[in-house]
């Protein structure tokens, strides 16, 4: 690592101001190893952990409320996302492994938008709204592309807010050594409304316009039948080829929908 | 810059000047010498170097010795009562789950927080929980097997567990 100054902050306000040249540090599960490997040189580290109020869920106005610095073991095992939206907790519940969960947290996931992460494909999945230090940022809006996201230099992520949906399911192929999401799919059916949005295969979070309409006319597996992804643009590394993830696309979309299927 | 720290680990007050990019790991081995607390690679891959913070297991190569500032770590030396060596430890003993050890802190670390959450898991889930650990020798068998048979140990006497 490079040498850096460490702040820990004990407010919002106090970790914004702190943070110009430096990064914010919530869970460290990416930036830790990034600055290990000296990929990037913060003047310094804004620590995050002792803000109170930034970890913790809450059910407000019909909506599921989580705090930026909630670790991915707290959502997984919340009774209330399990209750509320099921696949939010299976989705954290599968996230790296034990170690990585009970560090890594939602703010940090969604702010670093690695490509294989699988929280973006939740919060896209579900048209989350991602609530800044200074504005609420529609999750349609919020991915930009490769580990690029709307946040302006500064901008810190204090919660996410999830609209209660049952009917969804993520499935995902990890890799065997990482276990991030070679390909991952999750799939939303909220009323008329369907979602499939996949992650792990590009170098962003996108949705599959054709497969949402196919699930909209027919919410069953057998609604899929026929539909592939080019594998054009899609990531390709020592995991895969982009034709092994472009073929992995419509196996994960089916098994998600089966899953979904049964809630 | 140096930064003080000031945490308790295995129940005894600490507090040290560190530069801020010493690792939680360094800081154990390197200036308190508990080397019980293995390093594998020093990636977030292995495992061998999980401790507790606060009760949670974590990857100390992964953590910044700052960040643990206030918390209560444990690591394996802290453990056993004594001689009596926790009931984690002594199944992994019984069932030869080790062949060099390098892996063993971690894995009993592991496992004393996922019995804690799940007391009485199916061989599945015991696989599943340890996902975070790799071991390089025993083909994961015996593992698998010292962390059934602690399980038992630790329903039948769950004081022992309340102590890690
Ligand atoms: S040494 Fe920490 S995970 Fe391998
Ligand atoms: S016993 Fe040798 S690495 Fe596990």
């Amino acid at each position: 690592m490079y040498a850096f100054n460490y702040v820990r902050a004990g407010s919002v306000s106090e970790a914004v101001q702190a943070v110009p040249g430096g990064n914010f540090l919530a869970g460290g599960m990416t930036l830790l190893p990034s600055l290990k490997l000296r990929l990037a040189r913060p003047d310094q580290l804004v620590d995050l952990a002792g803000i109170p109020g930034l970890a913790g869920i809450e059910e407000v106005g019909g909506r599921i409320v989580i705090g930026a610095m909630t670790r991915h073991i707290d959502v997984a095992s919340s009774a209330l996302v399990r209750a509320k939206i099921p696949a939010l907790a299976d989705l954290a519940g599968g996230i790296g492994d034990p170690l990585v969960r009970n560090r890594g947290t939602i703010g940090g996931s969604i702010a670093n938008n690695d490509p294989s992460a699988d929280y973006p494909a939740a919060v896209v999945g579900f048209d989350a709204t991602i609530i800044t230090d200074r504005r609420e940022i529609p999750a349609a809006a919020f991915f930009t592309g490769l580990f690029s996201t709307a946040l302006q230099p500064g901008e810190l992520v204090l919660r996410v807010s999830f609209p209660i949906v049952h009917r969804a399911a993520y499935v995902k192929f990890p890799s065997p050594a990482s276990r991030y999401a070679m390909v991952g799919v999750m799939v939303v059916q909220a009323g008329k409304d369907v979602r499939v949005v996949v992650t792990g295969a590009g170098p962003c979070v996108f949705r599959l316009p054709a497969f949402e309409q196919a699930l909209a006319a027919n919410f069953s597996a057998a609604a899929l039948e026929g539909l592939t992804v080019p594998a054009d643009g899609l990531n390709q590394d020592l995991h895969g080829t982009a034709e092994y993830r472009a073929h992995l696309v419509p196996v994960m979309a089916g098994r998600a929908v089966a899953q979904a299927q049964g809630r | 810059m140096s930064v003080s720290v000031a945490l308790e680990v295995n129940g005894r007050a600490v507090s040290l000047e560190l530069d801020p990019r010493t690792l939680l790991v360094e800081l154990l081995r390197r200036e308190l010498r508990l080397t019980g607390t293995h390093v594998g690679c020093d990636t977030s891959q292995c495992g061998a170097c999980v401790v507790h913070v606060d009760g949670r297991a974590v990857k100390s190569c992964t953590m910044l010795a700052v960040q643990a500032a206030g918390a209560k770590v444990t690591t394996i030396e802290g453990l056993a009562q004594g001689d009596q060596l926790h009931p984690v430890q002594a199944a992994f003993r019984n069932c030869h789950g080790l062949q060099c050890g390098y892996c063993t802190p971690g894995m009993i670390m592991t496992t004393v927080d996922l019995l804690r959450r799940n007391p009485n898991p199916t061989e599945h889930e015991i696989r599943e929980g340890l996902e975070g650990n790799i071991c390089r020798c025993t083909g994961y068998q015996n593992i698998v097997r010292a962390v059934a048979e602690a399980a038992v140990a630790l329903r039948e006497a769950p004081a022992a567990s309340a102590s890690a």
